[in-house]
């Protein structure tokens, strides 16, 4: 299917779209067509800006400029609703219909056949059987929708928009929990619907699903557009290479001659682990004053394998062994209690507690690691913070402050610190770079080297391949909620890391052996 | 259909507690029994129609008691002082009880306020009034009311299905149709399950939450007038407390008290047991009558436990039903 020649009509024309959050500009005249009958991913990294390309077109969000075109007629939806009856429906990973109705219900709430002012339950039940039954799909639809899978729950949302005369279908991250099988039956709809001539917009992070599906793809980077290929003629890593906004050329980190550090004995060690539908099962061990980097694209397994590694996801699958002796990290508790520290990408969310200060929040996990039945006295808790605050230089050193009057980097520093005060052997860091200017970036991971070289085991997370690079002893990569390649050594280079995580298909699938 | 198990429950309690008061007491099992048991939870039966809306769709009503206590001293004065024909002054009052419960429901969604704020205001409000108009019992002695009290349908074995409990019959039948075969009913489930999602699916949720109050406000109304007959009286402090048997009733009658699921037969049901258990202690004679409360307390523990014990094993046992997929 050569679509360069597009015989196909443009059914969806998206131009010069901007959108501002006050001064975060989300989208800068991003431009966008869909094809009747085609299938198109919509890619991007974090605050690419899909989601607010999404919510711009179909009035979720007002825009502030540019224009949309359905069929030639300009549309401006102001509400979901709208953009439903003007023919644009969207599909959320969060399925948006009643779990607590029947099947036909959900297909029909609002336009149920009627007759005498009463439902016609059988005329209903017959409709919505054989809806489903277009999309291959057999089940008793006077079940209640929350006794099916995810996937008939989309398929469902799908056949409910489809049904109310959509042209243009979005899908959000379908597949993000999906098994294999569940899938496939997902993209037979979608195949389905393009030969209709219905235009599919595909967003996902799973690169695999979007050769095996997609005819065309459009790249968005910081809110811009970056381009628009046919599947066919973009290779893997030139598509990564989009997404993530680098040249090989320009990847001449500075990998400094630090890494003759001696390694110490392994620390704690993962075999099999893993969890179905959440993670792949891999190896991992973690050597004392070693930095273990995790590359991958967004949504591909990072922040998951940390999660499984802090016991805030329960592995269903392998061993853990923490110097040497077996474990169960079922919660993060039992991580804790094992030397394992957490420092989580959503800083604001799940790390810090703003409201309290600098001190509270410091020795917070080492008083719950201690039990509320031995708690620390003020005193002691005033010379803990005071020896971190000077020690990682956490400005203003005033123990006293909230926490969330600090800037980013500070915040990220007493993160830290209410970790190292508990003495760790394993600390965790998820991104810890994000959201903060550039002195205080350079300041973190010079922290993050000291503190291996005391002979603390590192598991970083970071987006920033440069800095994955910079400090990392060995680079995990994953890609597809699965661990593909390990790099060592010299071997650790961006266009390295770029090469293992757009190999197609499972060639580099000796998943991360130590 | 999923909502079968807690009524069928629900049921079998009311069975076995039936049979074991006939086990005692003979002459329990009688037409007679069984038409009081209607008769004098008739107007617990019409507002608790009501309440069963507003709790499968996610709300509460709290103000039922009060408006059933306001509507008797209204329909008592519009009678004996006013003079009026007691058909005009029900029409005055369901009108009222409707514009009422409109503006609750109007509250409710405009402002986004908790249900069980808006009607606790609503709850005073309404008391406040009745006593405003009459502290004292007004007796009612029109001749529409001793035609009521008089009318019955005679059932083999002595007992007499009188009109109240007609009515409340007519009611629950009326509930039943509207809750499970309209559109009207399958939109108050949907809000039960999600209001946002309801209203991404094209549901006027605003318009939905007015007329569910509307009727739940009206039904007590209704029950108010029905109380009336019952008592021949109008009185501001009657009915208090209603507001928490008819939601126990609803609750024993297998209703979900977060919404999104229940029948209006669960609530009947839930109804009668009550009634069943104020029925055995006045066979019973020696026992305090308060021994009531005692024991819907623990039938309605015992329910809520049951719920949640059934949610966790659905949520365990998880949406998990592939369906036959054949891709």
């Amino acid at each position: 299917m050569n679509a360069s020649s597009d015989p196909r009509p443009a059914l969806l024309e998206v131009r010069g779209l901007s959108k501002s959050f006050g001064t975060l500009r989300a989208l800068q005249e991003v431009d966008f067509t869909l094809r009747a009958g085609e299938i198109h991913a919509l890619l991007g990294e974090n605050g690419a800006g899909k989601s607010t390309l999404i919510k711009a077109v179909t009035g979720v969000f007002p825009r502030d400029a540019g224009m949309v075109r359905l069929g030639g007629a300009e549309v401006a939806p102001r509400s979901a609703k709208a953009a439903v009856d003007a023919g644009i429906a969207t599909v959320y990973q969060e399925v948006n219909l009643l779990l607590n109705l029947s099947v036909a219900q959900n297909l029909y709430l609002g336009r149920q056949p009627t007759r005498f002012g009463l439902v016609r339950e059988a005329e209903m039940r017959r409709c919505a059987a054989a809806l489903l039954a277009e999309f291959d799909l057999h089940i008793d639809v006077a079940e209640p929708l929350g006794n099916y899978s995810v996937a008939v729950q989309h398929i469902t949302a799908i056949a409910r928009a489809v049904d109310q005369s959509a042209r243009v279908l979005i899908l959000d991250e379908p597949t993000a929990s999906l098994d294999r099988h569940e899938v496939e039956i997902l993209f037979a709809v979608m195949r389905k619907l393009a030969q209709r001539g219905i235009g599919v917009i595909f967003v996902t992070h799973f690169l695999d699903q979007v050769y095996e599906i997609c005819d065309r793809i459009t790249v968005l980077r910081n809110g811009r557009l970056i381009g628009e290929r046919t599947t066919a003629e973009l290779p893997r890593i030139e598509l990564i290479r989009m997404m993530l906004g680098r040249e090989l050329a320009e990847t001449t980190s500075e990998r400094t001659a630090a890494h003759a550090r001696p390694v110490g004995e392994i620390c704690a060690r993962f075999e099999d682990y893993g969890k179905g539908g959440y993670v792949a099962p891999f190896n991992l061990a973690l050597r004392r004053g070693e930095v273990v980097g995790l590359a991958g694209l967004l949504g591909s397994g990072r922040t998951e394998t940390a999660r499984l590694v802090f016991g805030a996801e329960r592995a269903d699958s392998g061993s853990a062994t923490v110097e040497g002796k077996p474990v169960r990290l079922q919660s993060p508790r039992d991580a804790v209690a094992h030397g394992f520290g957490y420092c989580p990408e959503e800083r604001k969310t799940e790390g810090i507690i703003a409201d309290l200060t600098v001190r509270e929040n410091i020795v917070l996990a080492l008083q719950a690691k201690r039990g509320l039945a031995k708690p620390l006295s003020r005193s002691e808790q005033e010379g803990i913070a005071m020896r971190f605050i000077r020690l990682l230089d956490i400005r203003p050193p005033e123990p006293e402050r909230p926490i969330g009057l600090l800037s980013g980097g500070n915040q990220q520093k007493v993160l830290l610190a209410r970790w190292l005060a508990t003495a760790p052997r394993l600390l965790v860091l998820d991104e810890p770079t994000r959201g903060i200017d550039v002195g205080a970036h350079a300041e973190i991971i010079r922290l993050i080297r000291d503190l291996c070289d005391d002979g603390l085991a590192l598991l970083v997370i970071s987006s920033e391949l440069d800095e994955i690079v910079t400090y990392s002893d060995r680079v995990i990569v994953l890609r597809d909620r699965a661990h593909v390649d390990e790099l060592e050594g010299d071997a650790i280079d961006v266009s390295n890391i770029l090469a293992a995580i757009a190999v197609a298909g499972s060639a580099g699938a000796k998943a991360g052996q130590p | 259909m999923r909502r079968l198990p807690p009524v069928a429950i629900t049921a079998m309690v009311f069975v076995v507690g039936f049979a074991l008061c006939t086990v005692q007491f003979p002459n329990f099992a009688s037409s007679r029994v069984a038409a009081n048991l209607l008769t004098d939870n008739a107007f617990l039966g019409i507002v608790a129609v009501g309440m069963t809306f507003v709790i499968i769709s996610g709300g509460i009503d709290l103000s039922v008691g009060s408006v059933i206590g306001f509507t008797t001293v209204f329909v008592a004065l519009a009678i004996e002082r006013l003079g009026l024909p007691p058909l005009v002054a029900f029409a005055a009052i369901l009108l009222l009880c409707a514009a009422f419960g409109a503006a609750m429901g109007a509250v409710i969604h405009v402002f986004d306020m908790p249900p069980f704020i808006v009607t606790l205001a609503g709850m005073f409000l309404a008391r406040g009034a009745s006593f405003l108009m009459s502290t004292e019992s007004t007796p009612i002695s029109a001749p529409l009311y001793s035609t009521v009290s008089d009318f019955a349908l005679r059932l083999p074995g002595g007992g007499r299905l009188t009109a109240i409990a007609l009515i409340m019959l007519a009611v629950v039948a009326a509930g039943a149709v509207l809750l499970h075969f309209t559109r009207f009913g399958a939109n108050v489930y949907a809000l039960g399950g999600s209001r946002t999602t309801t209203a991404l699916m094209g549901i006027p949720v605003g318009s939905m939450t007015v007329r569910i109050y509307m009727l739940s406000s009206v039904l007590a109304g209704l029950a108010g007038i029905v109380f009336s007959f019952y008592t021949a009286a109008g009185y501001s402090l009657s009915a208090v407390g209603v507001e928490l048997d008819s939601i126990a009733a609803v609750v024993i009658g297998g209703t979900l008290l977060t919404g999104g699921q229940g029948s209006v037969v669960g609530t009947l049901l839930g109804v009668l047991i009550q009634g069943l258990i104020q029925t055995y202690i006045n066979f019973d004679g020696t026992l305090s009558s308060w021994w009531t409360k005692i024991v819907t307390g623990i039938l309605l523990f015992a329910f809520i436990a049951l719920q949640q014990a059934m949610l966790g094993i659905a949520r365990r046992a998880g949406p998990r039903k592939a369906g036959v997929l054949k891709p």
